[in-house]
């Protein structure tokens, strides 16, 4: 564990405990521990099907874990749904948009403002002020002009903006963005990496789950590598990529 | 329009119904127009959960014949001990908090449950009850009973019209109900659980307690429909209260007129519910259900969205819209930085 690893288990905003899933005989993850900072730019990286996602849906609330426990700030998040997590300053986006087809996309972005933003504050904003915020936020992901489509006229990765800038919208004291650039241009992935550092500048802290490796290592302070369920790496993204461990788990023995 | 605007026109509306059907001074319109009346709470009930929800009950009739079982209990219960005989509106009251809180707990038990699964579920529940109320002696069993109707009521005349007019108001406080819910935070609400539970979840929706709320809301005004039931019929047997009709028309209502806004169960109601009396009255009792099920078939296929949808893509088939949805714009806003 280097120092930053060791700053960040000391006063850590996530906290995961020897995280262990299973599903039937299936050990998803076993045994993970994981700090994060406040304020910190944490990437998660691991082949496909190494747990990152089920990670993610465990700390989230989505997945009930069997073993271990996670904590947020001071509060213990075992046994609290998915939408009291959120309501605590916990959001993510979805590896696969999920939005709400029914609903233009400035009504999926009002949804965690009414839900959780609101709720937050105690009172709910005027209506007006409601509308300005969501319009605000699709622009913030270049979506601006299609406030009042529909997400099915939207293509994939249009999609994964809405994703994004609905997780933005509760306003999240932590951001987990679950393969937010898969299929993006360079210049949008750029685009998108430029809105998280940003959001990260204003004290959002934040998980980036990624295949894309030089997104990943030119967002990263830290790096944690989960390979079948385990952790095998957590460091800085330098000496990480140089582990042996790693490397063997990328590129074979 | 604001809430109290729109409760103002549909009483208006309702006046002149009432004020034009007595002038045509015949009783039967008012025995007709209930039933249609009675399906606009049933559908618009039913909207409430399968329309904004998503999850699609199948057990309408047994939360009708709830409403309308206590009712009879109510009546029994009065004209044994020599009771004070109780209003309407307070029967009917009764009736949906038993409903609704018979609602509440299908919401707890069915839980996990959607799709197929919870529509078989809430089958289930009508089943359940229709045997408990077989056995239950104290309300006929399944001989039925007997309500005797009061033959007139001060200042409004004949019984019926009290029932039709009471009725009126209810299915006019149903429809704004449920125009409140749309438009307001709970309706985004409902809205998200019908799209994705996950998602909502994610975006700080409490998807059980909204869930919760919906199936009471509508299990309650399902009750509430049901409660002045005994008193139209005259004679209320089980078979008949939690029959297929009530299911059926519940569903197909909502659907053939739109499920998505309060408009839809309201217009499917009005146009199918009127045209089964009509059917009644021309060709047969029994035509009833043939009307639904074609109707029901037509829609599906021409159109998925009910006459609303119909409607809203009449509407979008503006040319300079057509323009901005080609696929092309789409992707030529893509590569804007």
């Amino acid at each position: 564990m280097n120092a930053a690893a060791a700053t960040a288990a000391a006063h850590g905003l996530l906290r995961v405990n020897n995280l262990g899933k299973r599903f039937g005989g299936f050990v998803a993850l076993e045994n993970v521990s994981l700090s994060v900072a406040a304020g910190e730019r944490l990437g998660l990286i691991g082949p496909n099907g190494s747990g990152k996602s089920t990670l993610v849906n465990c700390i989230c609330g989505t997945l009930r874990n069997e073993f271990g426990s996670v904590h947020f700030g001071a509060q213990k998040l075992d046994g609290l749904d998915a939408h009291e997590r959120t309501h605590l300053g916990l959001a993510r986006s979805f590896q696969l948009p999920r939005p709400f087809v029914s609903l233009s996309l400035a009504d999926n972005i009002r949804i965690p403002l009414l839900y959780t933003v609101a709720m937050r504050r105690g009172h709910h904003h005027a209506s007006r002020e409601v509308e300005e915020r969501c319009v605000e936020l699709l622009c913030e992901v270049g979506l601006g002009d299609k406030a009042r489509r529909l997400p099915r006229e939207l293509t994939q990765v249009e999609m994964r903006k809405l994703e994004l800038a609905r997780a933005m919208a509760s306003e999240p004291k932590l951001l987990i963005a679950d393969e937010a650039m898969a299929g993006l241009t360079h210049s949008e992935i750029e685009d998108i990496l430029a809105l998280l550092v940003r959001l990260n500048e204003q004290g959002v802290t934040i998980i980036l789950i990624e295949h894309i490796m030089s997104a990943v290592m030119s967002f990263s302070r830290r790096l944690v590598v989960l390979v079948s369920g385990r952790k095998i790496a957590d460091g800085a993204p330098g000496d990480v990529m140089r582990d042996p461990e790693v490397e063997r788990a990328y590129l074979g023995q | 329009m604001r809430t109290p605007t729109f409760l103002l026109i549909c009483l208006a509306v309702s006046a002149a119904v009432f004020a034009i059907s007595v002038a045509l001074g015949n009783d039967y319109i008012f025995f007709a127009g209930y039933v249609v009346m009675q399906y606009v709470v049933l559908s618009t009930a039913w909207n409430i959960l399968g329309g904004y929800c998503g999850y699609v009950n199948f057990g309408s009739a047994a939360f009708f014949a709830l409403g309308a079982y206590s009712t009879v209990a109510i009546y029994k219960l009065i004209t044994e001990n020599d009771f004070y005989r109780m209003p309407m509106p307070v029967l009917m009251l009764i009736g949906g908090v038993v409903s609704g809180v018979v609602g509440l707990g299908m919401g707890y038990l069915t839980l996990r449950l959607r799709g197929a699964f919870f529509a078989i579920a809430t089958l289930a529940l009508a089943v359940v009850l229709q045997t408990l109320i077989v056995n239950w002696d104290y309300v006929g069993g399944s001989r039925g009973a007997y309500i005797i109707r009061p033959e007139q009521i001060e200042p409004i005349g004949s019984y019926i019209r009290y029932l039709f007019l009471i009725m009126m108001l209810l299915a006019v406080a149903a429809v704004t109900i449920a125009r409140l819910i749309e438009h307001s935070r709970l309706g985004y609400g409902f809205a998200t659980i019908r799209d994705d539970e996950l998602a909502a979840e994610a975006s700080g929706v409490p998807t059980l307690r909204l869930k919760l709320i919906a199936t009471t809301i509508s299990g309650a005004l399902m009750g509430m429909a049901g409660a002045p039931f005994p008193y139209y019929i005259g004679y209320l047997q089980p078979a008949s209260t939690f029959g297929l009709d009530y299911a059926v028309n519940s569903i197909a209502m909502p659907l053939i007129g739109g499920t998505t806004s309060w408009v839809g169960p309201l217009m499917g109601a009005l146009l199918l519910g009127s045209l089964q009396q009509i059917a009644t009255v021309t060709i047969s009792s029994a035509v009833n259900l043939l009307i639904v099920g074609c109707l029901l078939v037509v829609f599906v296929v021409i159109a998925p969205n009910g006459i609303v949808g119909l409607f809203h893509t009449y509407l979008q088939r503006k040319p300079e819209d057509f323009v901005g949805r080609r696929p092309v714009d789409a992707d030529a806003s893509e590569k804007v930085p």
